[in-house]
């Protein structure tokens, strides 16, 4: 699938490498050139360890590389303002990390708040955003996150990651504590929804089926480097070990064909 | 003369030492809350700090109260004889539960909503004052409870010292070997450790949120 490019939000990885904590030598990422498209919906597709929550962390400047750079809209991430990069991100993670202490409104509104939107403004938007993501705004507004399902939760998730509009959105496992019904539901409605948004879009999973069924470019990274890219309808067919030996695991630990 | 109507007969002296000790008692819990609140933010970060300050503050828990007032006695500008001393100790007995509460509040918040607070764009104050202060609020209110209730039996010891307060009644009640000077400095000092329970806890039932 041929995605248009959406102009100036590209996100790019010039050969980045992150060591792990000061003094010690083992790199948490080796290494890493990867440029993502504005409006290209990349996945990160690893194991645990293989540094893919690290590459989303240096995208909005929560780590700093030790060598080489990473660019958002064409700026590295050192020459941001560390607060204005964020405000211009979406993140969402698994769990949803919402604030147990505010309602479901007041979760969405936050960015919007922090940016100082007027209030009608920011009562329209968080409507319109809960709407989005399949919640009724009059049922769920009011609530506390701790009175919500978990497929509740991360559907409000990813509502407050939108509700500022970021050109860029990352997402860490967001469906990834799901029950597998409600996690399937949430991938096919976060299919769609991407589709829609344009937006550029770095999404992190182990799961290759979730891949596959969101990606426009799957991205495979073992140990911390990039051992395969490919759109996704050409990454079964590589040919590579690395590759190969990753859908071999994902295939025997579902005991089914993708 | 019956201990009621000891107590009946004096009941505005009575009154007035009342105010008194909870005078005592919250002028010391403000001191304490102005120092053990912000220090509990400090120390959440600086695990040097945290050692120090947390050592000390159980230290000084474990000295005896009426010997943590004799020893303040003869220490220029804070010691000598009167309410001066007297709330020194008291701030430093109540210290540890606020301490103790404010880090472990701050410390109990789940890292994924610090994380998503950070990754949103919010800066170290807005942190602070939108997501730990509040969600630590209720354990941090637990802490000011426990020193409460402290601080309102210890201070009756302060009367030793001659801050005034219902100790004084005590003190002569144990000296006269009278029921009714007794209960007219304990009774008071009971119900107001009560009421003070009480009144915090509804207020931190309020503030907690999981």
């Amino acid at each position: 699938m041929a995605v248009p490019e959406v102009d100036g939000n590209s996100i790019e990885f010039q050969e980045v490498s992150l060591r792990a904590g000061g003094s010690a030598r083992q790199e948490i990422v080796s290494d890493v050139t990867l440029r993502i498209a504005g409006g290209e919906t990349v996945v990160l597709l690893g194991r645990s360890g293989s540094g893919k929550t690290t590459l989303l962390k240096l995208t909005n400047g929560l780590l700093i590389p030790s060598r080489g750079q990473v660019l958002v809209k064409q700026k590295a991430t050192t020459d941001w303002d560390r607060i204005r990069l964020r405000r211009g991100i979406g993140y969402v993670i698994q769990e949803a990390g919402l604030f147990p202490h505010f309602t479901v409104t007041e979760n969405v509104a936050l960015v919007p708040t922090l940016e100082g939107w007027p209030r009608p403004k920011i009562e329209t938007r968080v409507r319109e955003m809960l709407r989005l993501v399949g919640l009724d705004p009059k049922e769920f507004g009011g609530r506390r996150p701790r009175e919500l399902s978990g497929g509740q939760r991360q559907r409000v998730g990813v509502a407050r990651a939108l509700a500022a509009d970021p050109p860029i959105l990352l997402m860490d496992e967001p469906f990834g504590a799901l029950d597998p019904v409600t996690r399937a539901e949430l991938q096919r409605e976060f299919a769609t929804l991407t589709r829609q948004l344009r937006k550029t879009i770095v999404f992190v999973t182990h799961d290759l089926r979730e891949a596959l069924l969101l990606a426009s470019r799957i991205v495979l990274l073992q140990s911390g480097r990039v051992v395969a890219s490919a759109p996704r309808e050409e990454f079964l067919k590589l040919e590579q070990a690395e590759v190969r030996a990753f859908a071999a695991s994902f295939l025997n630990q579902a005991g089914e064909p993708v | 003369m019956s201990a009621w109507a000891f107590l009946l007969e004096h009941r505005e002296e009575i009154f007035g030492t009342t105010v008194e000790h909870l005078a005592l008692v919250l002028g010391a819990m403000l001191i304490a809350i102005l120092i053990g609140v912000p220090l509990g933010l400090l120390i959440v970060h600086r695990p040097v700090l945290r050692g120090i300050a947390l050592g000390v503050a159980n230290i000084l828990q474990t000295i005896p109260s009426l010997a943590l007032f004799g020893f303040l006695v003869p220490i220029p500008f804070i010691g000598g004889i009167g309410k001066r001393t007297a709330i020194v100790a008291l701030v430093l007995y109540a210290l540890l539960p606020i301490l103790r509460n404010t880090y472990v509040g701050l410390t109990e918040i789940d890292p994924a909503v610090l994380e998503s607070a950070q990754a949103m764009g919010m800066t170290q104050s807005q942190i602070l004052f939108r997501v730990r202060l509040p969600l630590a609020s209720a354990f941090i209110l637990a802490g000011i409870r426990t020193a409460t209730i402290i601080t309102i039996g210890v201070a009756t010891i302060a009367a030793a010292i001659g801050a005034g307060g219902l100790g004084t009644f005590i003190f002569r009640g144990v000296a006269l070997v009278s029921n009714g000077l007794l209960l007219a400095g304990a009774l008071p000092a009971a119900l107001l450790a009560l009421a003070a329970d009480f009144l915090l806890g509804i207020i931190e039932r309020r503030l907690r949120v999981s």
